[in-house]
């Protein structure tokens, strides 16, 4: 499965064609696959805003947003902008440096992940040994940040909810683990690109989500839970705690936690349909595409053409189910967080385990459909 | 000196240099909230150096257990007994002072006599690995399989720990009003379900 088009090697072989040192030109080229995943993380971000904006006005049966720009598309931008120009309050009795450092701590770490997100072959920041759980343990991070501008806001609320975004985050972290595990067993690796060359073989009958049923609910409850959305926007609940540790937050920090759980979302999406949507493959699998219409799939525009739908197809998937968490959102009722911190603990908790156990258990007894 | 190379000595001067800052902050600072804080910062700053040190998967368990688990778990101690009451100045305090850093002086006199003393190259060249979970895998199954049970049986007897303090519930109203001296050392509990075979008497009377 080494097939495909490498970018790294092909940009660098130019730029030293060119007559640059082999050390220049790799320098030149660290820089810009990781500003491409930062570009890619903001305008998925402007788009989701727009998805929500127009998904929920869809829901309760209003236009949205209209005016600017067509179909109201550069509403996000304008959104935005005005964040921008916002003042900068820092309330009078907070405490400046903790209420400055808090937006940035939440945020770090989820851009961050995005270092491990494959949208190809070899389209990727970089392909770590540790993949999956880099994502985990740095996703652990962020209720420190949580907490941080919680605590510095002085205000109860703030407290209030920056201890629920914490007791939240550690609570669902646990199942989100196992559930992860539990596909890195079958794949026998933590790679994000190993685990969907694993799932890559049968097209659309090869991905995990039919191996992982159980799984992949877990995955995706733990995942919302994890993003804060509703129905376990307990955080930010506004009917109890205004905004949670939001309260106090304008202008540019305030942006920064709007963009941290726009950016966590998209990422807990794309994740998603790495784990268990096949990652960037199709359907049915673009080889065998390739070889009913008599092609080799070596060919240089067959390959440019799988990139392209590989691309795609993560992004498809991806935004499908950023549209399955907006209509979630817009249409479930919030839990309480004694319900909250019971289903993570006493009713997740288990049945990640029973799954993992189950899952154990069939790679033993199915090494050929379980990853043996 | 290649690029890698310079990155990983300015990486490596950086983070001793956040590890070292962090690590007096935490012990000097007053505020026990920064300290807190900035102990997750010495902590990041050790999952670096391991990174360093080719060691990913302990550089991402180390981040996970302390920075996300350990660190946080201190942050919410510390909020959830958030009196800001003045501490009454000690008498002598730089004795204990004193006696603290002669200490702290004393131990780092000794781990860098030892750093200093102990010939470091056990290995002519430190070997590649690849999958680096895998080789921890494989001793934790081999040779450290003893160390790797003794430490699940310590943290199977901390929970126990945890959920027996747990299920004990500090009931104040309940013990106002009797005098019975009887009771004031035990805590009362909440009711349970009948599981020991002679149920518990009632407490509060």
């Amino acid at each position: 499965m080494e097939s495909g088009i490498d970018l790294q090697s092909s940009a660098i072989q130019l730029l030293v064609d060119l007559g640059l040192p082999s050390a220049l030109a790799k320098v030149l080229w660290l820089p810009l696959p990781m500003a491409l995943m930062l570009v890619v993380a903001t305008v998925g971000v402007l788009i989701a805003v727009w998805l929500e904006r127009k998904i929920s006005a869809a829901v309760q049966q209003r236009y949205g947003p209209e005016y600017a720009g067509p179909l109201g598309v550069l509403q996000p931008v304008a959104d935005g902008l005005k964040l921008l120009f916002k003042e900068d309050i820092v309330p009078d009795r907070a405490d400046p440096w903790l209420f400055t450092i808090g937006p940035a701590i939440v945020v770090i770490p989820v851009f961050l992940s995005y270092l491990i997100v494959p949208f190809g072959q070899n389209l990727v920041v970089t392909d770590l040994g540790i993949g999956a759980f880099l994502w985990i343990s740095l996703s652990s991070v962020t209720p420190i940040g949580l907490l941080m501008s919680g605590y510095s806001s002085n205000n109860k609320y703030a407290l209030i909810g920056g201890l629920r975004a914490a007791a939240q985050s550690i609570s669902y972290e646990i199942p989100l683990a196992l559930s992860v595990l539990a596909i890195v067993m079958m794949s026998n690796s933590l790679s994000t690109i190993d685990i969907v060359n694993q799932q890559a073989d049968h097209g659309i009958l090869g991905w995990n989500i039919w191996r992982q049923p159980v799984g992949f609910i877990i995955f995706w409850i733990s995942a919302l839970a994890e993003t804060e959305r509703l129905p376990f926007d307990l955080p930010e609940a506004e009917e109890e705690l205004v905004a949670g540790y939001q309260t106090e937050y304008t202008g540019m920090k305030f942006a920064l936690f709007y963009l941290g759980s726009y950016v966590n979302l998209i990422l807990s999406a794309l994740l998603f349909s790495v784990f268990y949507l096949g990652g960037w493959s199709f359907p049915i699998p673009v080889n065998t595409l390739a070889a009913w219409i008599g092609v080799s799939p070596d060919v240089a525009w067959v390959q440019v053409i799988t990139a392209a739908i590989g691309i795609t197809m993560v992004l498809v998937k991806t935004y499908a189910l950023v549209f399955l968490a907006i209509l979630l959102r817009w249409t479930t009722p919030r839990v309480r967080i004694d319900q909250l911190l019971n289903l993570g603990w006493k009713f997740l908790l288990p049945v990640s385990l029973a799954n993992l156990l189950i899952t154990a258990g069939l790679k033993l007894a199915f090494p050929v459909a379980f990853g043996g | 000196m290649t690029l890698a190379e310079g990155t990983q000595l300015v990486s490596f001067g950086v983070l001793t240099l956040t590890t070292i800052v962090a690590a007096l902050g935490v012990v000097l600072l007053e505020n026990i909230v920064y300290s807190a804080f900035l102990l997750g910062g010495v902590f990041i700053s050790i999952a670096g150096m391991y990174l360093l040190l080719n060691a990913d998967f302990v550089a991402a368990a180390q981040i996970l257990v302390y920075v996300g688990a350990v660190n946080v778990l201190i942050l919410f101690a510390i909020m959830l007994v958030n009196k800001r009451e003045p501490l009454a100045p000690l008498k002598n305090a730089w004795v204990r002072q004193g006696l603290t850093a002669l200490v702290c002086l004393g131990l780092f006199a000794l781990l860098g006599t030892v750093a200093i003393t102990t010939s470091w190259n056990v290995l002519p060249e430190a070997p590649v690995v690849g999958d680096t979970a895998l080789r921890l895998g494989e001793h934790f199954f081999s040779d450290f399989l003893l160390p790797f049970e003794l430490a699940s049986v310590l943290l199977l007897i901390a929970m126990i720990g945890a959920i027996v303090l747990a299920r004990r519930e500090f009931i104040p109203d309940a013990r106002t009003g009797d005098g019975d001296p009887n009771l004031i050392f035990r805590l009362p509990e909440r009711p349970r379900d009948p599981v020991a075979p002679e149920p518990l008497e009632p407490i509060s009377k």
